[in-house]
């Protein structure tokens, strides 16, 4: 452990650290362009330039490794003359384009020039011009401004895992970029606007929208997909304009996913904005009194059994809580929260990502079985490249299921249950990777547990778990990856069918020979809903969607962005989102609705406040007592060991752009479908 | 900058890349030089093979991207190694391909002359080809070779200690498609003063006895 003396205050850092890291600690502020936390170490802006002792000149902080006894100064007059030279360099080529560039505000190099910037240029020559170069949908780009941190180059090669950008032609010459036109095909793209310290990297969807000091900042959770990435949401007058990662190591790092970022454009297109009520077959705009009474001259009197409710993907914990205590006042047993019928709900270490995604970067072995990990959830498919590099590949990880590119190396092992068996019976050749290691992990998609045997699936999983040792002390690698924020939180509220009561597909069956009369569509638009024609369905929900459609009573509920909401990851861990603009229209936040329901029915539900929703929550599941640290879960018996049919896992996810009813509606997402994914490029030819 | 620096238009490109039979085998005993693991540092001479391979000598587009499968990289990577180094031509050039020193030391010595005669005897500009494909002519910076400035390289040889002249006499061999004499074209074998060695000339066999040098040596 180096000890050094920053500015006279003593420090001492870990081995490996850098100077720069040292300063910081000290609580200097040092400046930078180049120099990223999660990135390799380029050392090439020389904007952190520090005075060393003993050293002949300055030295760049950011690539100079610590070392003891070190007697570093940041505040001299060298120090402020050498970065006000190297901030008069990088100005030469800079366009003063500030007023026209989206990056206003929120520049890196105009902070900087405010600190290290001299009030008028002495440079007389011609500035370069470079030409702008094509990246897709996402990343908008004015290299003119480029200052050649490479930032871009390093993230798209190490996290993203796609070779895409890179720095060509030498000298007064360099550019950024890729040398071909390429778009960037990544799900993680989005994050280089971010990383981009100038506007040469800008958002093509938020271009020219809004400046940053005009935005009102609010911290929420994602619901896009199951991993519960912490997001910003910046809004402006009543408007979602855009969303930003915030910085949780646990989960998402600083990084989120394009779907995260960009499908908000969703969130203004086919909204339900009004309660509508379906007269002589036609979906008539009401008031919330008719149609209460709409669902109340349906419901009363009628068998509880005669009535279902289904919760979609992307719910919040407290509508699911009002629901399902409704549904226990009115004596239906069937809720289901599991939309695509997969076989999960049982023991809580059977449904959840044990190992958390922070425990991928202790595992040295991962098998995947039936998840496409990029499409399903790229953060964690980035963790785990992470490791595959951090450890220069000795981080094996095998495939079972469809072959995908998980950007890192990778033994694709079969397509379904067969290699299952194979792995448990020692036959496979990853069966001895896995014996060999110390902290192996499997994690297992939707894809092999949303089918008819996935219960099967689910025991030789566990049987594999506890074969190769993946449960040992404090190490539980069976890991559950979801594909719906609600999922996990649904489970853990225990929003399944009661004693006698029926799952989804049985619901929908049961919709279809008459049996259920009633089937309340909290946010579920994933479901068949030809089967729910002869059924009165009550959807309630933000989209208008194929529930929307298929609704006898729309109830207009609020989106994620517009509500204060509890979700949990896949990991079991409770996250609370704030709201950031209210509901539009008449729309309403979703659990007072249900408890609106409820008083019309003359049923009412004991809460009045979000508060005593909460208190409720905590009662059903001790998930939402500790918020934000996932709740580690016994390990017991689970699955029901059986035969699995022949065919291959299939993952549920076919277009990581469009998977819910909000990135649908997206603009932004059906571009990035348009250039990004194959099968609907040959969709439109044909 | 120089076209030579920009890859070819669309048109010029082939579609398609691959080693001859003997390249591929110079390829592996190239790719075997380098540890296990470090396979990727021979992107440069892959690329050095593929620029002497095709017809033109200038590296395609798709030949990088052969080489990036060779090596198991990302093709960028080759990319930015290609557009880096200048001895990668990015589009065709002529038979011979001259590169005429223009910086100071040789600029002193007559280099400005040179690259007149070319212009004149060639009737192209810099960084211009023959319309007979025969040669293309481009300025660069320091070769390395300022001892026998000014000078220039055509293909792999060095002409140095040129006149307008000698330039002259080299262009006129090449173009009766011969091959001329490569190294210093003012007589001196390699870069010894211009009047003859002044030390060890006993060992290059042109003064005197061994004692005598080593007296003349002191003097010096």
């Amino acid at each position: 452990m180096p000890k050094l003396t920053v500015d006279g205050i003593e420090v001492e850092v870990e081995a490996g650290a850098t100077v720069l890291q040292a300063c910081e600690e000290a609580g200097k502020e040092i400046p930078r362009f180049c120099y990223h936390e999660r990135l390799s170490i380029a050392g090439n802006c020389r904007m952190c330039l520090v005075e060393m002792e003993r050293a002949p000149k300055p030295v760049a902080s950011c690539a100079m490794p610590a070392a003891d006894g070190m007697v570093i100064k940041t505040d001299s007059d060298l120090v402020k003359k050498a970065r006000n030279g190297v901030m008069e360099f990088l100005l030469i080529n800079h366009p003063l384009d500030c007023p026209i560039c989206d990056q206003g505000g929120e520049c890196d190099l105009q902070d900087q020039a405010m600190a290290y910037g001299f009030d008028s240029s002495r440079y007389a020559e011609k500035k370069r011009a470079v030409k702008d170069k094509e990246l897709g949908p996402i990343v908008k780009t004015i290299m003119t401004r480029c200052i050649h941190c490479t930032r871009c180059v390093r993230f798209s090669e190490e996290v993203a895992g796609v070779g895409t950008m890179g720095a060509v032609y030498r000298g007064e010459d360099t550019e950024v970029g890729p040398y071909i036109e390429a778009s960037i095909n990544s799900e993680l793209s989005g994050n280089l606007v971010d990383l981009c310290p100038v506007g040469a990297l800008t958002s093509k969807p938020y271009a020219f929208t809004a400046r940053p000091w005009e935005l009102k900042k609010t911290d929420s959770v994602d619901v896009m997909d199951a991993v519960g990435s912490n997001i910003r949401i910046d809004a402006r007058t009543g408007e979602v304009m855009r969303v930003l990662p915030r910085t949780n190591e646990d989960i998402n790092e600083e990084w989120i996913s394009d779907k995260t970022r960009y499908a908000i454009d969703g969130l203004k297109r086919q909204r339900l904005d009004r309660p509508y009520v379906r007269k002589d077959g036609k979906l008539q705009p009401a008031s919330w009194d008719e149609a209460f009474a709409a669902i109340k001259a349906k419901v009363s009197g009628l068998d509880g059994k005669k009535i279902a409710a289904l919760a979609g993907d992307t719910v919040d914990c407290e509508s699911m809580t009002a629901l399902k205590d409704l549904m226990g006042k009115l004596g239906s047993p069937n809720l289901d929260c599991r939309q695509d019928g997969s076989k999960i709900g049982g023991p809580r270490a059977s449904y959840i990502f044990n190992s958390t995604i922070a425990g991928i970067d202790e595992a040295d072995a991962c098998l995947i079985v039936g998840a496409n990990v990029r499409a399903e959830a790229p953060i964690i498919n980035s963790r785990l490249r992470k490791r595959w590099r951090t450890t220069a590949g000795d981080f094996k990880v095998g495939i079972i299921g469809e072959k995908w590119d998980p950007t890192y190396k990778n033994d694709y092992l079969g397509a379904g249950p067969e290699t299952l068996h194979e792995i448990l019976d020692g036959k496979n050749e990853f069966a001895k990777v896995l014996k060999a290691s110390e902290k192996p992990m499997i994690i297992v998609g939707m894809g092999a547990l949303n089918r008819e045997d996935g219960d099967a699936v689910l025991a030789a999983t566990r049987a594999i778990a506890e074969k190769y040792g993946m449960v040992s002390g404090e190490w539980n690698g069976f890991n559950v990856l979801h594909t719906a924020a609600s999922r996990v939180g649904g489970l853990d509220l225990g929003f399944v069918p009661g004693e006698g009561g029926l799952v989804t597909n049985d619901i929908l069956d049961g919709a279809a020979k008459g049996d259920i009369e009633v089937v309340y569509l909290l946010g579920a638009d994933e479901v068949d809903m030809s089967k729910l024609e002869k059924a009165f369905v009550i959807y309630q929900g933000a989209m208008g969607d194929a529930g929307a459609q298929a609704a006898d009573v729309i109830l207009p509920g609020a989106a994620y962005t517009e509500k204060n909401g509890t979700y949990v990851n896949t990991e079991g861990r409770a996250q609370q989102g704030w709201r950031a603009i209210f509901p539009v229209g008449d729309a309403r936040e979703d659990w007072a609705i249900v408890r609106a329901l409820s008083g019309a029915l003359d049923l009412t539900l004991p809460y009045n406040n979000i508060d005593a929703v909460r208190s409720r929550m905590v009662e059903l599941s001790p998930t939402f007592a500790s918020l934000n640290v996932p709740t580690k879960a016994e390990w017991t018996d689970f699955g029901v060991s059986g035969d699995m049919k022949s065919d291959g896992f299939v993952s549920p996810v076919r277009n990581f752009y469009m998977t819910d009813p909000i990135s649908r509606a997206s603009v932004t997402m059906a571009k990035c479908t348009e250039a990004f994914v194959k099968d609907a490029a040959a969709e439109k030819v044909a | 900058m120089s076209h030579l620096r920009r890859p070819a238009p669309k048109e010029l490109q082939p579609t398609s890349f691959a080693f001859t039979p003997e390249n591929q085998e110079k390829a592996k005993k190239i790719i075997a030089k380098y540890p296990e693991g470090r396979q990727q540092s021979a992107v440069m001479p892959l690329l050095d093979l593929a620029q002497r391979q095709t017809e033109g000598n200038w590296v395609p587009t798709v030949a990088m991207d052969y080489i990036a499968d060779m090596l198991e990289m990302p093709a960028i990577r080759v990319y930015e190694v290609a557009t880096f180094y200048t001895m990668y031509n990015l589009a065709p050039v002529g038979k011979n391909f001259i590169q005429v020193c223009t910086t100071t030391p040789c600029w002193l010595r007559g280099s400005a002359d040179v690259v007149d005669t070319c212009k004149k005897e060639l009737g192209i500009g810099v960084g211009e080809t023959t319309e007979d494909g025969q040669f293309t002519m481009i300025e660069v910076e320091c070769l390395g070779a300022c001892v026998n400035a000014p000078m220039m390289q055509i293909n792999d040889d060095y002409y140095e200690d040129l006149t307008p002249e000698t330039t002259k006499a080299i262009l006129d061999v090449l173009k009766k498609g011969e091959k001329p004499k490569a190294g210093p074209q003012s007589g001196r074998k390699g870069c010894e003063p211009i009047d003859g060695p002044k030390v060890l000339k006993a060992f290059c066999g042109c003064g005197a006895a061994p004692q005598d040098a080593d007296a003349s040596e002191g003097d010096a």
